[in-house]
């Protein structure tokens, strides 16, 4: 099944292009990854799936992106949109909130206020980013007094929270030493059951780890799309080749 | 070369440090002067009783009372109207010609003598409002003038607020009111407080914009209504060192040292926010 259809999408920052002209389809509950060098467009794409690129001013895009065959600029609400898709920045950004409150944050936005129901949200999320067990103890200090790591998953639970369809991670793990990072993309394989994941990284191990299949993007143009083993073992386009080699990039 | 250092070193210690020495010098003597010739005839007569025989002898309790009643009409027009306006141009309003005139507007409101607000609150609020000297127009020029400092002290501190954390509200499907009142506000409270309240101090002391749009010479009662005119520290002081002959000058160092220690009230506990909250602050 379809869940994101991107046809035509080109995004300039003032002169600046950065994607040209993308299509690509997303599946239902695939990872998809997406790797490439530094401005080559991953992350002005990835904040184009849920309009917060919106808020950089000089920005400006052209195309269409469907979510379930609705467009998600015409047909969807900008508010709801960004229910729907949820992301995780490359940096771990608690709000200044204890850890129940940023969790509680979306459904509250949403007119939440029931107690307990509330506790049950925070409880699920925080499980499912394994992070309940650690923090359990202490769900009203601050977030700011969490380890990087901790940190990060705690804002995988908080987007997990607002039980959105889409996780878009932008570089989730470029912070984090490789204890932290196999916990996350533990929890990323787990989410697999129920959500669509577009995992955005500069490390192209991690993108042969966990996503089902993996894009190649250059200079805002997408070079190669399709399964990550082959990708990884027998690249169609010789640049793809050269840059998971590591001969440039 | 090392020895040159040195000395340069010891040099730029010395300047720096006289710099900082002048500064602080005035404030000293001037607090020193008003305490020795003001406290001992500062008692609770002098602040709780009416003046008589001409503002020679008993106190200044309708003058202290006036000028708390008119920090608080200016509090109560220029708090909600200073920070309403810097949200809407911090949070709302985009980068175009017309914030650039608010801001330049602004700007050139803080440095308008307060002379100029005086006369300004007389023909607006006074003569064409048809107010009367009253603290009601009398509050209102202080407002006026003490609008640029909220202003400004607002957005310094809503600026303050990482973009990041609005970032992340709006990922999260906030509204941008949401976004401010959730998370921009609560954690550019303090720095706002600190700013509206050292604005609100230097309208307490503030003699000119208060000189004909509410100050009374003589007014031995407490104010009824806001239509009322009413004494006040800063115009009193002015009054009865140039204006009454034969007051004795413990009298007006004791008025003086009064103003002087309501205004070093709200300054402290503008500091005293500051810090609390900045233990506070986790990020």
């Amino acid at each position: 099944m379809v869940k994101i259809t991107v046809a035509g999408l080109s995004i300039w920052y003032d002169e600046q292009t950065a994607i040209k002209n993308l299509s690509l389809q997303v599946s239902e509950k695939e990872i998809l990854g997406i790797i490439g060098p530094s401005n080559s467009g991953k992350t002005s794409f990835l904040r184009t799936l849920n309009r917060l690129n919106e808020l950089t001013s000089n920005c400006k895009t052209e195309g269409e992106i469907q979510l379930d065959g609705k467009s998600i600029f015409k047909e969807i609400d900008l508010l709801s949109l960004r229910k729907l898709v949820g992301i995780v920045f490359a940096l771990p950004l608690p709000l200044p909130l204890s850890i129940y409150d940023n969790i509680a944050y979306g459904p509250r936005l949403r007119g939440e206020k029931n107690k307990s129901k509330l506790d049950g949200i925070v409880e699920k999320s925080l499980k499912a980013s394994y992070l309940f067990d650690e923090v359990k103890d202490r769900l009203n200090t601050s977030a700011f007094n969490l380890s990087g790591g901790q940190q990060q998953r705690l804002c995988i639970s908080r987007t997990l929270a607002n039980e959105p369809e889409i996780i878009l991670y932008d570089e989730p793990c470029s912070g984090l030493d490789p204890i932290s990072t196999a916990k996350v993309e533990e929890a990323m394989r787990d989410l697999k059951k129920n959500y669509t994941q577009i995992l955005v990284t500069n490390n192209t191990k991690q993108a042969a780890r966990v996503a089902d299949r993996t894009a190649f993007f250059l200079m805002g143009e997408l070079v190669e799309i399709g399964d990550t083993t082959k990708m990884f073992t027998s690249p169609s386009d010789k640049r793809t080749d050269d840059y998971i080699a590591g001969r440039f990039g | 070369m090392r020895e040159n250092t040195k000395v340069i070193e010891k040099l730029a210690f010395a300047i720096l440090g006289l710099a900082t020495l002048i500064i602080i010098a005035p404030v000293g003597i001037i607090l020193f002067i008003v305490l020795w010739h003001g406290l001992p005839g500062l008692s609770f007569e002098f602040i709780f009783s009416m003046p008589r025989e001409g503002m020679r002898a008993g106190g200044i309790f309708p003058a202290i009372v006036g000028t708390l009643v008119l920090t608080v009409g200016t509090a109560a027009f220029s708090i909600p109207v200073g920070i309403l306006a810097a949200i809407y141009l911090n949070e709302y309003a985009g980068r175009n010609w017309l914030t650039r005139l608010f801001e330049i507007s602004i700007i050139n409101l803080a440095g308008i003598p307060s002379i100029v607000y005086g006369l300004f609150g007389l023909g607006l609020f006074v003569t064409f409002f048809g107010f009367g000297a009253s603290i009601l127009a009398g509050s209102l020029t202080l407002s006026i003038m003490t609008l640029p400092v909220i202003i400004t002290a607002t957005r310094e501190a809503l600026s303050a607020v990482p973009m990041a954390f609005r970032e992340v509200s709006f990922s999260l499907g906030a509204s941008r009111w949401q976004t401010v009142s959730r998370v921009v506000l609560p954690n550019a409270i303090p720095g706002i407080l600190t700013g509206t309240i050292l604005g609100l101090s230097r309208a307490a002391g503030e003699t000119a914009p208060i000189l004909f749009t509410v100050a009374a010479f003589y007014l031995p009662r407490l104010p009824q209504s806001p239509f009322d005119q009413a004494m006040a520290l800063p115009y009193h002081i002015y009054v009865l060192s140039t204006q009454v002959p034969n007051v004795s000058l413990r009298t007006q160092y004791s008025t003086v040292l009064v103003l002087v220690l309501m205004v070093f009230i709200l300054n402290i506990a503008a500091a005293y926010i500051r810090a609390k909250f900045r233990r506070r602050k986790t990020w």
